[in-house]
């Protein structure tokens, strides 16, 4: 097996909540509490979760916009943890970013053309005719017309911008994509044919993903692997097919279940998950997920479970989980 | 006597480029009791169509050109705003997408959830704060009582959307129409108010309008589906016809280009090209022929009016017995 793309073991990112005159750190917010996964290249890792589960601070870290408080990131072998900006440039060629919103990620007083264009301007890439033809054929690839790269960005819709966002991010040929819920904002109809291009797209580059969404039929749909987040830490992993057929946490189980299926003839009977997500500020003892957990037990309250293999690539913490295995 | 009938709505916007209609003679009934789901993408019309029977358009650009909204025998699009006023909060309730644009921040939910109360004078103002904590504890909010002098802001997504339903239902209304009460939601959460309204529903015998994009949670909830698409309904059926037997390609390309959790990873979704023509260059024929893979040159040029597919089934396409 080739050595892996990505790895990142035990992340921590924890912000301060600055509080006072002087603004010291009062508590600190565990958006990323101890993650470790691999993503090995041209593979997707879907990764899902509830808002504020870290899963976006998650990718902010491995494309260093943040800087991570503890633990490793290693990207083709090399630690690009507390790479210092100037080394670590370079490298972000190798690492892009879709966002949600491509209206907010797209400088709205640029047109399209000079948008694609900055990329190879930043790192210095060809002259200006060859910049030009590049940014023409990335329009094709995407499934835009040349003529767009006149226009400015209010000129198209959510999935057309979703398109010019995507072209930005595989405009250097990258080896890594993260996508941060980049259908979530788009209707039914567009999102399908952003998702067939993104599979299409990593056919084609030999891209890997690590596609973060809340929406576990979407993360399923285009993943090899699915890891599912809870209050900044990863609760199970498994092949998306292992995952949706055996999920093992409670917290899987209870979110494949809260999803509405549209199959009239399947209005199950569901079991709703009680309360909210737990402030990731203080967090509860033990298992994170216990005060909201249908079989929780006294122990779960007390230690904290560790990922644990269960079969092959099938890990879930959970001390229920950990007994039966 | 159904508890609505919307009959040839059509609702305009006067804009800086001339006369916009969001909905164009769309006909629906809602019965006592029942649920009925419009489902339709971005600017489709479903949430003005809403706003159009709450009478809530906003004001002077949106006005109601045509149709009627006859609830319980009056017509809504002819009544005056002191008559209306009556109507709205009381008869029929309202739930929003996004739960803290719908609540003042500066009241507390006390004083806004007892607010249409005493308006519509459905309790004495000694009983209201009473009544309020009842229906706070109605809707699953935990000690309701300290919650009654709190602020939205000290409130989670979920629980601020409860409020919101705890509002729209204070008055027991015969209608409630929800207008993607969900969307803002994670899915744990929207689980648990889909439940509520569910429950609430049958325990007071109202209706509930549920307008979505999701067709997840049309499935879940309704017996009655309109699909509207660019001002217009393309079909409506209960919810068995457009699920097992949608007769519109427009039906039919929204349920292909659905991720199922059952679908094979990277399998190639159903897409439907190109986009929704824009409400000032509509075309002449049938709205939805630019991305429909069976257009031909008629539906350019004619617009389909709607046709019986079954009893209680309609459809608008020429072509629908030929697909």
């Amino acid at each position: 097996m080739s050595a892996p793309l990505l790895e990142v073991s035990n992340l921590q990112m924890h912000f301060p909540v600055r509080e006072g005159l002087f603004l010291r750190a009062r508590a600190f917010n565990r958006a990323v509490d101890g993650v470790s996964f691999t993503i090995n290249p041209g593979e997707t890792l879907g990764l899902v979760g509830e808002s504020g589960c870290g899963k976006s601070t998650l990718g902010r870290c491995i494309t260093r916009l943040y800087t991570p408080t503890g633990g490793s990131i290693r990207f083709a072998g090399e630690d690009i943890t507390h790479m210092r900006p100037r080394t670590l440039r370079p490298l972000r060629q190798d690492i892009q970013m879709i966002f949600q919103d491509p209206m907010e990620s797209l400088n709205a007083r640029h047109t399209v053309g000079d948008i694609l264009e900055e990329p190879f301007i930043v790192h210095r890439i060809g002259d200006r005719v060859w910049r030009r033809k590049r940014v023409a054929e990335l329009l094709n690839i995407v499934g835009l017309p040349a003529r767009s790269a006149t226009r400015f960005p209010f000129e198209f819709s959510g999935g057309q911008r979703q398109r010019i966002g995507i072209a930005r991010a595989i405009a250097l040929n990258p080896r890594l994509v993260i996508c941060d819920e980049p259908v979530s904002a788009l209707d039914v109809s567009i999102q399908s044919q952003i998702l067939n291009l993104l599979v299409d797209l990593q056919r084609e580059f030999n891209l890997a993903y690590l596609f973060i969404a809340h929406d576990l039929a979407v993360v399923k749909h285009v993943s090899d692997r699915v890891a599912i987040m809870y209050l900044g830490k990863i609760v199970e992993t498994a092949p998306s097919e292992t995952l949706y057929r055996e999920a093992s946490h409670p917290y899987t189980q209870s979110l494949i279940s809260a999803i509405p299926v549209p199959d009239p003839h399947r209005k199950a009977q569901r079991d709703v998950l009680r309360g909210d997500v737990p402030s990731p500020i203080n967090p509860p003892t033990g298992c994170s997920f216990h005060p909201r957990c249908p079989r929780a037990e006294p122990r779960c309250s007390e230690a904290e479970p560790g990922l644990a293999p269960l079969t092959g690539n099938h890990a879930a913490a959970c001390h229920l989980l950990a007994r039966s295995g | 006597m159904a508890l609505l009938e919307v009959d040839q709505l059509i609702t305009e916007f006067a804009t800086d480029e001339g006369l916009v209609r969001a909905v164009d003679g769309v006909s629906f009934t809602v019965e006592a009791g029942a649920t009925l789901g419009i489902v339709g993408e971005s600017g489709c019309g479903k949430s003005v169509t809403a706003l159009s029977i709450m009478r809530l358009l906003p004001q002077p650009m949106g006005r109601i050109a045509g149709g009627s909204l006859r609830f319980q025998g009056t017509d809504l699009a002819r009544l005056d705003i002191p008559a209306m006023q009556k109507i709205r909060g009381r008869r029929i309730g309202m739930v929003f997408q996004e739960p803290m644009t719908a609540l003042n921040p500066v009241h507390t939910i006390g004083r806004q959830l007892t607010e249409g109360m005493l308006l519509h004078k459905v309790c004495e103002p000694a009983n209201a704060l009473r009544a309020a904590a009842d229906m706070l504890d109605r809707v699953g909010i935990p000690s309701p009582d300290l919650r009654l002098g709190e602020y939205p802001h000290q409130l989670s997504g979920g629980m601020r959307q409860r409020v919101v339903i705890a509002m729209a239902l204070a008055c027991e209304p015969d209608l409630l129409i929800a207008d993607e009460p969900t969307t803002a939601l994670d899915v744990t959460i929207q689980a648990q108010i889909l439940e509520l309204i569910a429950d609430l529903q049958k325990r007071m015998g109202m209706a509930v309008i549920m307008i979505t994009h999701d067709l997840g949670v049309i499935a879940e909830t309704c017996e009655q589906v309109v699909v509207m698409y660019a001002g217009k309904v393309a079909e409506q059926g209960s919810v068995f016809d457009i699920f097992d037997r949608p007769a519109h390609p427009y039906t039919r390309g929204l349920l292909a280009s659905i991720p199922r959790l059952e679908t094979e990873a990277k399998s190639r979704l159903g897409v439907i090209e190109g986009m929704v023509p824009g409400l000032r260059d509509l075309p002449l024929g049938c709205r939805f022929e630019n991305r429909c893979t069976f257009a031909v040159d008629r539906c350019r040029e004619q617009l389909p009016a709607p046709e019986q597919v079954a009893a209680g089934h309609a459809v608008s396409c020429l072509r629908w017995q030929e697909l």
